[in-house]
C-alpha cells in the first residue's frame, strides 16, 4: 500500500481518459490521472505514482524547503556553542 | 532519481542522525510505532535501526494490508477462480500468501489461471482483451490503494465492461491505530504516520491521537531522510511536552488530503460494520465493501463465496507483536514452525510484516553478532 | 571449513519456485538430486563438474534454457543457450571447447522462429570461439514447451593458473563483479508486456570468457572463486558462497554498478537489483594482493569497463551476506525464495 515513486509527466492525453505517460529514470508507463483531475497537470510536472495512478502532485518548493531545513540541522547548536564562547549565554553582554 | 536521491543523501542522513542523538534523552527509552508496512520495509531496507541510538525502539504497527488479511478471504477469492473461465489477478504481494489449500502461485502450478498485475487498471484491460473470460481482481490495501480500485470500478461501469469484478478487502487505517491505542498493554510514546495513506485522507484524521490520547504523530515520507526527520520532530515534541499532528512529508501530502480520491471512494465503497483483522480480531467500521450501485462488479455478490473462516493457531502471538508488546523473536514459533517460506501467522506472510522483515533483514545478523560479540 | 548441511526434500509437488535459482531450487538439488545422484560427495556443487579422463582434467556442464518471450532486446533464447554454457564453464575455470544441443520444440512453432534461433546460436558460438558439435531434437504437443526449450552440454579444458574453490576463500578477500546488475531480468520482465512498461534496457547476454582469461593472465593464482549470477541474482550466488565457505560477505550498496533504467524499474516494482538475473556477468573473489591488478585488467578489456569491487569477505557474521549503505545502515540479504515478484506495499 505504500510503494509509490516520483515520476515526471512526459505526455498528457486530452479528453475524458485522464491518461498520461510518465517517466522515471528512463522508464515509461501510462498512468491514470483521474485522482488529480482538479490539479491541472502539465507536462513536466512530477507526480507520485502508486499502482499506476497518480496520487499527488509533488511540490518542488516544499522539497527544497525541507532540504534547506535539514541542511540547517545542527547549525543552531553550533551558533549556541559560539555564543557561549563569548560569554553571552546568559543573554547579557559582559563587555571588556 | 529526482525526489529520491536527495532524500538518501548520506550527508543529510548524518546530520539528522546527529540531531536525533542530541535530542534523545539518554536516560529514557523511547518507543515509536511506525504504522505502515511500507515504513517497516523502508526501515529495514535502509538499515535505519543501525543509525538510531539504542534507546529509540521502532515498533512495527498493523499497517500491512497483506498481513491483516484473514486467511479465509484468500480461500474465498481462490474458490471463485476455480472456474476455468475465471482469471484470478492480484498484486505480487498476494501471490505467495497461503490459503488453507495453498497460495495463489501454488494454485497456478496446479492449473488455475493466476496472473500478477501492477495496477487494477491492468486487470480491467485484461477483461477487455479477454471477452470470453471473467477477470477477478483481488483487491487489497489501505486508503492509498482503495481510490485506484474505486476509479477502476467507475471506469468499468462507464465502459460497460461486465466480465470484470473486484473481491474487495480494502481496510482503513484509523480503526487499526485505534485498536492499538485501546489495547491495555500498549506502550507506545509516539507515532510515525503513514505517508502515502495520508496523500488520500490528509492529516486531520489523526488529530484525536494527539488530542485525546496525548501522543505525538508525525506523517512521514519513506526515504531515509524522511523517517529520520520524522523522528527528530517526534523527539522535539516529546521534549517540549507537546502532542500534535505534524506533516513531515509536505512535498506530497496535502493537509486536507485528496478530495477527488475521497470522492471516488465514497461513490464506490461503503464501510462494512465490522471486518476481521488477522492477529487482531474483529474491528468495527474498519473495512470497505462495494456499494449496491456497483453490485454487478462486486465479486462477493456475483459469485457464491464459501465464507471460509480460519483461525491462526493459539501459539501464534501475532496480536502481541502487532501491538508492540512482544518482539518477533519472542514469539515461540518465530524462526521454527513459522518462517517466511512457511508462514503460520499474519506477520510472516508479507515481506513487510514485522516478523518477516526481521527474519529477512536482521535475524542472521543479530543472532550471530550477539552470539559472537562481534560488530560489523 | 563448513559443509552445507544436507536438506531432505519434503515438498509434495514441484513448483515454479524450484526453478527460480533461489532457496527452493537449492533445496531440490541438495535434498533430492544430490543424495540420489552424487552419493557421498562432500564438495559444494558448482556451475560445472571437473572429471578426470586418463589423468587429463576436463570440465563438463549442462544447462537448460526456458524463457518467455523467446526474443527480447539484446538477445534471444539461442544466445542465452550458447553464452550460458560458455559462462558456466568459464566461471569454473575452464575454456569451452565444444557443446551439444537438444531442442525441445512445440508443435506449431513457426519454422522462421526456429531458424532465427539456430542462426543466433551459430553466430554466438562463432563469437565465443566454440564449436557446436551435434544435437538432438524432440517435438512435443502444442501447448507444451512455450515455443521451444533448449538444453546444452559443454566440455572444456581447464584454464591454466586458475584453481578455484569456496574452501580457498579467506577473510579480507575482495569481491568484484564484471558489470552492471539486473539488465537481463528486467529486460525479460518488460518484454513480457504484462507490466505496460517501456524503456531502454536490454539483456546483457554475452560470453564472459575473454574477461575471465584477461583476469587470469595477470591474477590467476589470486582468483579464489567465481560464479555467474543468473537466476536469483548476485545475492543468491553470494549466499551460496557464504554458506559454502562458512564466512560472511559484506557488500557496499553504492559500489554495485547499476544502470539508471534498471534502478528505476526496480524502484517502481519494488524489486531488489541484487535478486535479478544476469546473463553476461560474473562474480569473482580475489586475494587482496591480486585484486587491484585483476580489476585493472578487466577495465582494460572490451566489455569490462564497468567492472567494480563491490564488497569483501569477513569473518562475521558467517554464512550471511550483509549489504551496507554509504551512511552506515546494514541489512541482511538472503537468497531468493522463488521468482522476484513486483510488489505494491
Amino acid at each position: 500500500m505504500c510503494l509509490a515513486i516520483p515520476a515526471k509527466i512526459v505526455e498528457l492525453s486530452s479528453g475524458e481518459e485522464s491518461r498520461a505517460l510518465c517517466e522515471v529514470a528512463g522508464l515509461r508507463r501510462h498512468i491514470d490521472t483521474g485522482l488529480l483531475q482538479d490539479e491541472m497537470l502539465q507536462l513536466g510536472d512530477w507526480v507520485l505514482v502508486h499502482v499506476g495512478f497518480a496520487m499527488s502532485k509533488i511540490s518542488e518548493e516544499q522539497a527544497l524547503d525541507q532540504l534547506q531545513t535539514l541542511a540547517m540541522l545542527g547549525e543552531s547548536e553550533a551558533v549556541m556553542q559560539e555564543v557561549k564562547g563569548y560569554g553571552l549565554s546568559d543573554g547579557s553582554w559582559k563587555g571588556s | 532519481m529526482k525526489f529520491v536521491d536527495e532524500f538518501r543523501d548520506p550527508g543529510v542522513i548524518h546530520k539528522a542522525a546527529d540531531e536525533i542523538r542530541r535530542l534523545a534523552d539518554p536516560g529514557r527509552q523511547y518507543r515509536f510505532m511506525e504504522v505502515c508496512g511500507g515504513h517497516t520495509h523502508a526501515i529495514y531496507r535502509f538499515g535505519l535501526k543501525d543509525i538510531l541510538p539504542p534507546n529509540i525502539d521502532l515498533v512495527h504497527g498493523p499497517g500491512c494490508p497483506v498481513c491483516v488479511l484473514p486467511m479465509g478471504r484468500i480461500d474465498d477469492g481462490l474458490s471463485i477462480a476455480k472456474d476455468p473461465n475465471v482469471i484470478f489477478t492480484a498484486f505480487g504481494d498476494m501471490m505467495r500468501v497461503p490459503g488453507l489449500d495453498g497460495s495463489p502461485l501454488e494454485h497456478k502450478a496446479r492449473g488455475m489461471d493466476v496472473r500478477i498485475v501492477y495496477s487494477p487498471s491492468d486487470a480491467l484491460k485484461m477483461a477487455q482483451k479477454n471477452p470470453d473470460k471473467h477477470v477477478l481482481f483481488f483487491a487489497i490495501g489501505f486508503e492509498t490503494t482503495a481510490p485506484s480500485t474505486a476509479l477502476t470500478l467507475m471506469r468499468a461501469k462507464a465502459l460497460g465492461v461486465t466480465n470484470f469484478s473486484v473481491f474487495c478487502n480494502h481496510v482503513t487505517i484509523i480503526p487499526g491505530i485505534r485498536a492499538i491505542l485501546d489495547s491495555p498493554d500498549m506502550r507506545i510514546d509516539a507515532f510515525i504516520g503513514p505517508g502515502h495513506v495520508s496523500t488520500v485522507i490528509g492529516c486531520r484524521p489523526y488529530e484525536w491521537v494527539a488530542r485525546n490520547e496525548g501522543k505525538p504523530i508525525v506523517v512521514s515520507g519513506f526515504e531515509p531522510v524522511d523517517v529520520l526527520q520524522a523522528v527528530v520532530m517526534l523527539l522535539r515534541q516529546l521534549r517540549a511536552g507537546e502532542a500534535k499532528v505534524e506533516n513531515q512529508y509536505k512535498r506530497v501530502v496535502p493537509w486536507e488530503g485528496n478530495r477527488a480520491a475521497l470522492k471516488a471512494m465514497a461513490e464506490v465503497f461503503e464501510l462494512r460494520s465490522y471486518f476481521e483483522w488477522r492477529g487482531m480480531g474483529f474491528i468495527s467500521q474498519s473495512a470497505l465493501r462495494i456499494r449496491d450501485t456497483y453490485r454487478d462488479w462486486d465479486a462477493e455478490r456475483r459469485f457464491s463465496v464459501p465464507g471460509v473462516r480460519v483461525t491462526d493457531p493459539k501459539a501464534a502471538q501475532c496480536g502481541e507483536v502487532l501491538k508492540g508488546v512482544l518482539k518477533p523473536v519472542q514469539c515461540k514459533l518465530f524462526g521454527k514452525e513459522c518462517t517466511p517460506e512457511r508462514p503460520v501467522g499474519a506477520l510472516m506472510v508479507s515481506s513487510e510484516g514485522s516478523c518477516a522483515a526481521y527474519y529477512n533483514y536482521e535475524h542472521g545478523k543479530h543472532e550471530t553478532l550477539a552470539r559472537t560479540g562481534a560488530t560489523v | 571449513m563448513n559443509v552445507a548441511p544436507k536438506i531432505r526434500f519434503r515438498d509434495p509437488q514441484i513448483e515454479m519456485a524450484h526453478g527460480a535459482g533461489g532457496k527452493a531450487s537449492r533445496r531440490l538439488v541438495e535434498g533430492l538430486f544430490a543424495p540420489l545422484l552424487f552419493g557421498d560427495r562432500v564438495e559444494p556443487l558448482g556451475d560445472a563438474a571437473h572429471v578426470s579422463i586418463n589423468g587429463t582434467r576436463i570440465a563438463i556442464t549442462t544447462d537448460s534454457f526456458v524463457v518467455k518471450p523467446l526474443r527480447f532486446p539484446g538477445g534471444s533464447i539461442g544466445e542465452l543457450a550458447v553464452n550460458g554454457t560458455v559462462n558456466d564453464l568459464a566461471v569454473s575455470g575452464a575454456r569451452v571447447e565444444a557443446m551439444v544441443v537438444t531442442y525441445v520444440l512445440e508443435a506449431g512453432l513457426p519454422t522462421e522462429i526456429l531458424e532465427a534461433e539456430v542462426r543466433a546460436m551459430s553466430k554466438a558460438a562463432t563469437s565465443a570461439g566454440i564449436a557446436i558439435a551435434g544435437g538432438d531434437t524432440k517435438v512435443v504437443e502444442h501447448g507444451k514447451a512455450d515455443g521451444m526449450y533448449i538444453s546444452t552440454t559443454g566440455i572444456g579444458r581447464l584454464i591454466p593458473r586458475i584453481s578455484i574453490s569456496a574452501a580457498s576463500v579467506r577473510s579480507g578477500d575482495k569481491v568484484l563483479i564484471s558489470g552492471p546488475v539486473g539488465d537481463h531480468g528486467i529486460t525479460v520482465l518488460i518484454a513480457r508486456g504484462e507490466l505496460d512498461l517501456e524503456g531502454e534496457v536490454c539483456s546483457d547476454t554475452r560470453s564472459v570468457l575473454p574477461l575471465i582469461e584477461a583476469m587470469a593472465r595477470v591474477a590467476g593464482p589470486g582468483i579464489r572463486w567465481m560464479r555467474d549470477p543468473t537466476r536469483g541474482g548476485a545475492a543468491t550466488s553470494l549466499n551460496e558462497l557464504a554458506r559454502d565457505c562458512g564466512l560472511g560477505v559484506l557488500l557496499f550498496e553504492d559500489a554495485v554498478p547499476l544502470r539508471d533504467t534498471v534502478r528505476g524499474a526496480c524502484e517502481l516494482l519494488g524489486l531488489d537489483p541484487l535478486h535479478i538475473a544476469n546473463e553476461g556477468q560474473f562474480l569473482a573473489v580475489l586475494a587482496p594482493e591480486y585484486a587491484d591488478r585483476a580489476l585493472d585488467a578487466l577495465r582494460h578489456t572490451p566489455g569490462g569497463h564497468d567492472a567494480a569491487f563491490i564488497g569483501e569477505i569477513r569473518e562475521q557474521p558467517p554464512g550471511t551476506v550483509l549489504v551496507a549503505t554509504s551512511y552506515g545502515g546494514t541489512r541482511v540479504i538472503d537468497m531468493l525464495v522463488g521468482d522476484p515478484l513486483p510488489r505494491i506495499c
